[in-house]
């Protein structure tokens, strides 16, 4: 669709040359909320501070802060935003339109964070940090929805998953004293919800985005029966102990990555290995293949002896145990116990994040970093007080979730059998 | 968008239903055509082996989330399986006496022929009428959603945004009559849904974005909407710092159906929508387009209907009805707007639609069974400790076994005349 853009003269696609405007329009309002909206009020010689060095660590090499004049750098943005805009509106970007969409929102968002910190020190590495500590489980999640996804099936159940898999994990992992029993049984129950997916979509050929929904409703219920029935009379019970942090010896210690990626706890150096294994597993492995072929096209797939359903079975399955340990993470990986709804959909933002990942684990894990990205940005703005009202940043994650699905679907392709039951002839 | 497997799942659907079933072929197995009543009772027995199978299982989790009754299974057995029986029966007893009254009340106060006292013994059946009220709109707009394909999982934050006009036109405006009043702010509640649902309707139709996420999506935004709206100088009750709105005006409530009941004639609007979509879908070209695009998008296309507007009318009409489910709560229960004001009844709204098979007339059961349950959920914990949250599960469950009506016939072993076609009416993300 976009290639006709770059073609003046040959068929001109109407659809594309509309959004070409229509993004045209988007940066120059970006170049004016950050030229007239975010400079009022602000005094010429402010500056903005981002601290890129952790609070309170002693190790590492010592970087200085990074003070940016704040005035200049907002004209600056609105500069570069208006300038992409031109350039847009006049002869298009072609084929690099989303590269350079990135850019100007990032560029925007960096004013939007100079604008936020005028007078003040904003720790941006804490941003970074916490960018993906919540982009943790929605990863999970997403990796649980493209291992059912490239089988065939479409997994809506990531949220009661996650929520059922946090639960038990700290119910499990206090119950026993040892969180490791915790997580092993969170992942159990994810596959225990993960066959009831599959038993329903499989096996009953149930509307898939019912039976998810099914399962999601079925979550929320159950562990807020159990939570209000058992654990407020026993709070031992939702006292789990959380898994500590594990920094890496020397690549902790880089600037930024380090504390970024090599210092947080089991769960995140499990997601990496997860990411890796599917990664190899979907693209150089048999296994894959076939997984693959299921999900575009099964019946091709049962013609050379692929047992379709079995597979289909299996990477439900799978899915289940990934997003139960994902969930595990809620409880033993963050906040230590249990509360009513603590997922707040994520497991949905997961979903929307193996879509923006094109149905690819490193994809999936990228979306998830722009997706914890808001998420974080929204929690330390509203630390900060800023002039914009809480519940508005709160919308971000899911207006961002929104944005992206809207943008993407259709020029990402979905398993081909997404979603379709399978029936032997 | 060919999708020879798409069956909708209300054409197609496996039992016959009674009404409007009239021209399914007989099932050929039998050897002569079943009576009217026979296919009738045919078509309630799986929702209702549904609704049996959920309430056994409900009982078996309140029997496994009593911890004491492990401790004492070793022990005493037999006492252990008795009193763990008890408090099942008492949990039902007092959810069923809660929706429905109980028999004692009824006959105390037809004894004592004290018009108040027979007006309080009805007090539980007013009350499963009122939470069946907005249920009855949340499910037309999960119905009506389904009917054209889509699966409106947002009717809880079309709810709120509903919620939200109503209650503005409900305070805000003042010196009206109530038969001005009350339509205007009924009015309002629905244009505020069909606003919600233009959203997915608009974004599903030009980009293709699954409705299943926006829609949740939108959910939580509408929810931290109305946050945020409640802390607004204007809308907030004046000197309370709880998010709580200021308090409707009289003229704009639905007026109770009988005095000192809570039970009100928003209920009967409920009924009247019904009938207004039932009409909508089975007697206007609208309705025929949208089941035809629900049904077979590419040959609806082909015979030159707009898939585009189809979807964003159905999304709004959806909306809007969502929305008149908010209505029926601020302007007939709590007369003020909350953060809570919804607790699910969206959700529920999937249930009953799938229970109804998105006909519009069996809605009005569903509604009723889940209005039912949702007045005894309160009695029952308060007697019982039983939390609410066991009717989620209930309700979960009755989902599940409506939905893949052959688990019920394999629990129960009841021969199929015919299986027939998938029922499918999800797609994958990206057609």
């Amino acid at each position: 669709m976009t290639a006709a853009v770059a073609a003046p003269g040959a068929i001109v696609d109407r659809g594309a040359v509309r959004r070409q405007r229509i993004i045209g329009i988007f940066y120059l309002l970006l170049a004016a909320i950050a030229a007239f909206v975010l400079t009022s009020g602000i005094a010429p010689e402010a500056t903005s501070t981002f601290a890129l060095k952790p609070a309170g660590s002693k190790t590492g090499l010592d970087i200085p802060n990074l003070v940016v004049p704040s005035v200049v750098t907002l004209y600056a943005v609105a500069a570069l935003c208006g300038f992409l805009g031109a350039i847009q509106l006049v002869r298009g970007f072609g084929t690099r339109w989303a590269v350079v969409l990135g850019i100007a929102v990032a560029v925007f968002v960096f004013g939007f964070l100079t604008w936020a910190a005028v007078g003040k020190s904003m720790s941006l590495i804490g941003i970074l940090q916490l960018t993906v500590v919540k982009a943790l489980p929605i990863t999970f999640g997403a990796l649980s929805g493209l291992l059912c996804e490239r089988a065939g099936v479409v997994n809506i159940a990531i949220e009661g998953m996650l929520l059922t898999g946090a639960f038990t994990g700290a119910v499990v992992g206090s119950a026993t004293g040892n969180n490791i029993v915790g997580l092993v049984a969170a992942g159990f129950v994810g596959a225990a919800l993960g066959t009831l997916l599959a038993v329903l979509a499989i096996r009953y050929r149930m509307d898939q985005i019912i039976a998810g929904t099914v399962i999601n409703i079925f979550a929320a219920g159950i562990t807020g029966f159990v939570s209000t029935r058992v654990l407020q009379l026993h709070r031992e019970l939702n006292e789990p102990q959380r898994f500590p942090q594990i920094p890496i010896p020397v690549l902790s210690e880089i600037p930024i990555i380090g504390p970024m990626f090599f210092s947080g706890n089991i769960f995140l150096y499990a997601l990496f290995v997860l990411i890796g294994l599917i990664h190899y597993g979907l693209f150089y492995t048999r296994w894959g293949l076939r997984v693959r072929a299921v999900g575009e096209h099964p019946r091709a797939a049962d013609t050379v002896g692929i047992n379709v359903l079995g597979t289909r079975y299996r990477n439900v399955i799978l899915g289940g145990i990934v997003a139960g340990v994902g969930g595990a993470y809620f409880t033993l990986g963050s906040t230590g116990s249990f509360v009513q709804d603590m997922t707040a959909g994520r497991g949905f933002i997961g979903l929307a994040a193996m879509i923006f990942g094109a149905w690819t684990p490193v994809g999936a894990f990228l979306a998830s970093l722009v997706f914890g990205f808001a998420d974080a940005v929204q929690a330390r703005l509203s630390i900060l007080n800023i002039a914009l009202p809480s519940e508005f940043l709160l919308m971000v994650p899911y207006l961002v979730t929104i944005v992206v699905v809207a943008g993407l679907v259709g020029r990402v392709r979905a398993p081909a059998a997404d979603g379709r039951p399978y029936e032997k002839e | 968008m060919t999708d020879e497997q798409h069956v909708d799942p209300v054409i197609e659907a496996d039992l016959p239903t009674g009404a409007g079933s009239a021209g399914e072929p007989p099932p050929p197995a039998a050897a002569a055509p079943p009576s009217r009543l026979a296919t009738a009772v045919r078509g309630l027995l799986v929702p209702v082996l549904a609704v049996l199978s959920a309430l056994v299982i409900g009982a078996i989790i309140i029997v496994l989330s009593d911890l004491t009754f492990f401790e004492r299974l070793s022990a005493d057995p037999g006492g252990a399986l008795g009193d763990a029986l008890g408090s099942v029966w008492s949990a039902y007893g007092a959810l069923i006496s809660g929706a429905l009254g109980s028999p004692g009340a009824y006959v105390e106060a037809f004894a004592s022929g004290d018009s108040d006292q027979i007006i309080s013994a009805f007090n539980p059946i007013s009350e499963t009428l009122l939470a069946a009220t907005p249920l009855i709109f949340t499910g037309l707009a999960v119905a009506l959603g389904f009917q054209c394909g889509l699966f409106n999982i947002g009717a809880e934050g079309q709810l709120y945004v509903g919620a939200v006009a109503a209650t503005f036109v409900g305070f805000a405006v003042t010196g009206l009559p109530w038969f001005i009043h009350l339509p205007l702010a009924v009015a309002a509640g629905f244009a505020g849904g069909a606003i919600w649902g233009f959203v997915p309707g608009i974004l599903k139709a030009k980009t293709g974005a699954h409705e299943v996420i926006v829609t949740i999506m939108l959910n939580y935004t509408a929810y931290r909407f109305v946050e945020f709206i409640l802390k607004l100088p204007g809308y907030q009750r004046e000197g309370r710092s709880d998010p709580i709105s200021k308090v409707t005006e009289a003229s704009s409530w639905y007026p109770p159906l009988i005095e000192g009941l809570r039970a009100n004639w928003g209920f009967f609007l409920g009924l009247a929508a019904v009938f207004a979509v039932s009409w909508l879908l089975f007697r206007s070209t609208k309705g025929f387009e949208f089941r035809a695009v629900g049904f077979n998008p590419s040959a609806a296309r082909y015979a030159g209907m707009s898939i585009a507007g189809s979807t964003i009318l159905a999304m709004m009409i959806s909306g809007g009805l969502a929305g008149l489910a908010g209505t029926g709560i601020v302007l007939g229960i709590t007369r003020s707007l909350t953060s809570g004001v919804s607790a699910g009844l969206g959700f529920d709204g999937i249930a009953i639609a799938l229970m109804a098979r998105a006909r519009p007339r069996g809605i009005i059961f569903a509604a009723l069974l889940f209005g039912a349950l949702r007045a005894g959920a309160t009695p029952m914990q308060s007697a019982t400790g039983i939390p609410i949250d066991l009717v989620v599960v209930v309700q979960a469950l009755v989902i599940m076994f409506v939905a893949a009506p052959a688990l019920v016939r394999g629990i129960y072993r009841i021969r199929v005349p015919e299986a027939t076609g998938t029922e499918v009416f999800s797609k994958g993300w990206g057609s």
